[in-house]
């Protein structure tokens, strides 16, 4: 009860730090499409990059993310940017390579060669078959791997408030820091309301993005 | 980091699911605590720290890290025996009809970031150790189910049909074909699952349960580097270690003839 | 030996229910193939699931070797009869070696009895013991699956088997090949099979005994003789299609449908005796033979001028064909060599008889007779 009182004394806080925690993924994973659909288009090319590039990514992935925050302290103070937004934006860019390189890849290479072939037997330069065929195809994976870097950052950010970063996290921080169980629920609560209404609006758009022709079964 | 597990449904395209790629990568592997340490080097060498400042630290990593170990142990222990008799239970055609719900909400449950979890068990249970445990077992849980259960589901029905009209008992088939052909994906419900373990391991401390998360968040709240980098070193070695062990294990022992990475 | 009595299989509720197979009986001898054949939801793999218990009959009997099957412990049967699926389903967890031995694992056999039956067996089917042994499913081609599922099935040696579609997974080529070796191997071992098909090609030339099913029920139970020569039925003079006695063609050898003793002529008689004995016997040519009882040349009815000897006016002989093989091939050779008779021969290549067009369809006749 005291905790709804709270949440709704504070609904205008609630919202802005739940903006701030979007900005920061949407900012971030947003960059990271940039540089992971290119890469993952890219390491079709050749195997043994794939591999490699795979293998850094899913390294990068497995360190906790508090962990990451405290890495980039000492490298990222010499030039101010030590704690605040710019470290979550870079730990968010970096966790969503994964997950975005490797959807990409693995939706560009599991194109049927037979499509490949027929848009290189209807005289289709490689770029548009790429932009025709491959991208098209493959879209709804990458989407579901952009779809899993988001909810996955969503958590990552919550714990950038301990760096300073803002956020709905910032509710669990004090909340704990203050033994206060009603900002910690608040904030508990608001994060998980928001990467379980974020999921399921990507999987939304991840459907409306697969080719009608192909619509059952998208492996995420 | 939070959320590996949406690796998802490996089963389902077991490309997805190979965190390294393949075979080759793993002898990449051996170089993974290479190239931390030379990371470590480095940072030192970017910051003018010397070892020396965080090895005065020594003493701390040495228990706070076999907290540490112990809280992953227990909350990755548990979750093993809970989880994976779980999966099995919920993949028998007994339970298909609700094992499809449980399953539904599991993975809205996987969405959950895992501050929000340890956040949520100190209210319910308080501060401690076993508050702790119990959050960290639930981050862990859910993965494991799901690949067990999608991999047993997975595995092709001819197989069992085979198995049925060469005269093999229920038990049978299902030890000697269901499982078997169910661990690669298992195994890798298990590897991402001690994966969020590890990673929310240090959030730990933010409940009194301690582990190397008290180095680091200390060390940031005190803007004290060395104190930091004793924890984020160990605690980010261990994940990387962890990983890789479990990788390897899923390496030897999944059957060759079913394991995509050998 | 395999009987089944009256069996039948409703699914869904009595009385409102579907009824798959409805009141099936026919009997398998020992030693023999019977191929269960028929479209696609005729209730055939459904009969056969209820010889080894996957299906449970609703009403009915099955015998093996007079002994009901009901009152054998389901587990115990099975592992008693070898089963083959069509999606072959070896177990891609075991490697070649252990997916044979499933079933003598199962019923606890000496693991060094097992694994050399599982050598000779695949030695039986060309695939090398040491290269094979050791290998997992996925290191197969189709073929060599194929071949494996088979000797899965064989390992226990079981005196019965259970073949639903087995060859069906591979391509014609290789399908020919596996059902030749197959049928060789058949040769020894004597297996009572029950085999699932819905390809008649496969069933006429694997089956002792074709069963036709329609709709649950069985229209025709015969040899596949006598099936292609009088179907039953309407439905099943459909199924059998307009060119059925070309396949009736593959079922009968050369040597039962050749002219013997062939009339011959030698090169040194006068062309006026061929004249004579293809006036007499009213074939189109007649077959010059050489002294050392081979064929020499042919004399065609139509091309004879004037006098002189045979020698003259013989045409080299462009095929024989052996004794052995069977009509369909004998019919392809003369079309391709537009030869009205040819000569068949023994593997010494000595003139045994002649085929001409009337002989081959009066032997199709006569096999209409026969059956």
């Amino acid at each position: 009860m005291e905790t709804l009182q709270f949440a709704y004394d504070n609904l205008s806080l609630i919202g802005s730090r739940a903006l701030e925690h979007i900005a920061i993924v949407s900012v971030a994973v947003s960059i990271a499409v940039l540089t992971g659909v290119p890469i993952g288009l890219a390491i079709t090319q050749s195997k043994r990059a794939a591999d490699f590039v795979l293998y850094l990514a899913s390294m990068l992935i497995t360190i906790p993310s508090i962990a990451l925050f405290g890495l980039m302290i000492p490298l990222l103070s010499p030039i101010g940017y030590g704690i605040g937004y710019v470290p979550a934006v870079i730990a968010v860019i970096l966790y969503s390579q994964l997950p975005i390189i490797r959807n990409t890849y693995t939706a560009i290479a599991d194109v049927d060669p037979a499509l490949r072939e027929a848009g290189i037997g209807m005289g289709m330069s490689p770029l548009q078959r790429l932009r025709q065929v491959e991208i098209p195809l493959a879209m709804p994976v990458i989407m579901a791997g952009i779809r899993t870097a988001v909810v996955m950052n969503i958590g990552v950010t919550a714990i950038a408030a301990y760096i300073g970063a803002g956020g709905l996290g910032t509710f669990i921080s004090r909340g704990i820091s203050q033994t206060d169980p009603r900002q910690l629920i608040t904030g508990a609560v608001a994060v998980s309301i928001l990467a379980i209404a974020v999921d399921l609006f990507l999987a939304f758009v991840q459907k409306l993005l697969t080719p009608k022709g192909l619509a059952t079964g998208v492996a995420a | 980091m939070s959320d590996v597990s949406v690796d998802k449904v490996a089963g389902t395209a077991p490309r997805l699911a190979l965190r390294g790629g393949t075979g080759r990568a793993y002898k990449l592997g051996r170089l993974i605590p290479w190239l931390v340490l030379i990371a470590a080097v480095g940072i030192w060498w970017f910051t003018g720290d010397t070892p020396e400042d965080i090895l005065t630290y020594q003493e701390d990593i040495v228990y706070l890290g076999g907290q540490h170990i112990a809280l992953v142990a227990y909350a990755g222990g548990l979750a093993l025996i809970t989880g994976i008799p779980a999966g099995m239970i919920l993949s028998r055609p007994a339970f298909r009809r609700s094992s499809e719900i449980v399953l539904q909400v599991f993975n809205l449950g996987s969405t959950i970031p895992t501050l929000a979890i340890i956040a949520l068990c100190m209210t319910a249970l308080g501060i401690g150790t076993m508050p702790a445990v119990f959050g960290l077992w639930m981050a862990t849980l859910l993965p494991i189910v799901r690949n067990t259960y999608t991999g047993l589901r997975n595995v092709p029905k001819m197989l069992i049909e085979a198995a049925q009209g060469m005269g093999m008992t229920p038990r049978q088939i299902f030890w000697r074909v269901e499982f078997p052909n169910a661990l690669f994906v298992i195994f890798s419900g298990i590897r991402t699952a001690l994966a969020i373990c590890v990673g929310t391991a240090p959030l730990a401390f933010l409940i009194g349960a301690g582990g190397l998360g008290e180095l680091i968040f200390t060390g940031i709240a005190l803007d004290e580097l060395p104190m930091l980098l004793a924890g984020v070193i160990p605690t980010a070695l261990l994940a990387v270690l962890t990983d890789f062990i479990v990788g390897q294990l899923q390496y030897w022992l999944v059957p060759k003839g079913i394991n995509p990475l050998r | 030996m395999i009987r089944l009595e009256n069996l039948t299989k409703t699914f869904g509720a009595a009385g409102s229910g579907i009824t798959a197979v409805d009141r099936v009986s026919f009997e398998v001898p020992e030693g023999e193939i019977c191929v269960l054949l028929g479209p696609s939801g005729c209730g055939k793999t459904t009969t056969m699931k209820m010889i080894n218990r996957l299906i449970e009959p609703t009403s009915g009997k099955v015998f093996i070797d007079g002994k009901d099957v009901t009152h054998i412990d389901p587990i115990q049967l099975r592992r008693s009869i070898g089963y083959v699926i069509q999606q072959i389903g070896l177990f891609p967890n075991k490697t070649v070696a252990d997916n044979i031995c499933v079933v003598p694992d199962l019923l606890g056999w000496d693991r060094k009895k097992s694994r050399t039956r599982a050598a000779e067996l695949l030695e039986m089917v060309g695939l090398q013991p040491d290269t094979f042994m050791k290998r997992y499913p996925k290191e197969l081609s189709g073929g060599q699956q194929q071949r494996v599922g088979v000797l899965r099935a064989l390992a226990a040696d079981a005196p019965v088997m259970l073949m639903d579609e087995p060859f069906g997974a591979i391509d014609p080529i290789n399908r020919e090949v596996i059902q030749d070796e197959f049928l060789r191997m058949q040769k020894t071992l004597r297996k009572t099979v029950i085999f699932v098909s819905h390809d008649l090609d496969e069933a006429v030339k694997m089956a002792d005994k074709i069963a036709i099913f329609r709709a649950g029920r069985l229209e025709q139970f015969a040899s596949p003789e006598h099936l292609l020569s009088n179907p039953a039925t309407p439905f099943i003079e459909t199924f059998l299609g307009t060119d059925r006695s070309l396949k009736l063609l593959r079922l009968v050898q050369v040597a039962d449908a050749m002219l013997t003793p062939a009339d011959t002529v030698r090169p040194e008689d006068p062309v006026a005796k061929a004249r004579d004995l293809m006036e007499k016997s009213g074939h189109p040519a007649i077959i010059m033979s050489n002294g050392d009882g081979r064929p020499g040349g042919i004399i065609l009815a139509s091309r004879i001028t004037g006098q002189g000897s045979c020698r003259e006016a013989a045409e080299p002989v462009r095929a024989t064909v052996p004794v052995k093989v069977d009509l369909r091939s004998a019919v392809a050779l003369m079309f391709t060599h537009d030869m009205p008779v040819i000569p068949c021969v023994d593997e010494d290549g000595k003139l045994q008889g002649v085929l001409t067009y009337r002989s081959i369809v009066r032997s199709l006749a006569n096999s209409k007779i026969a059956a």
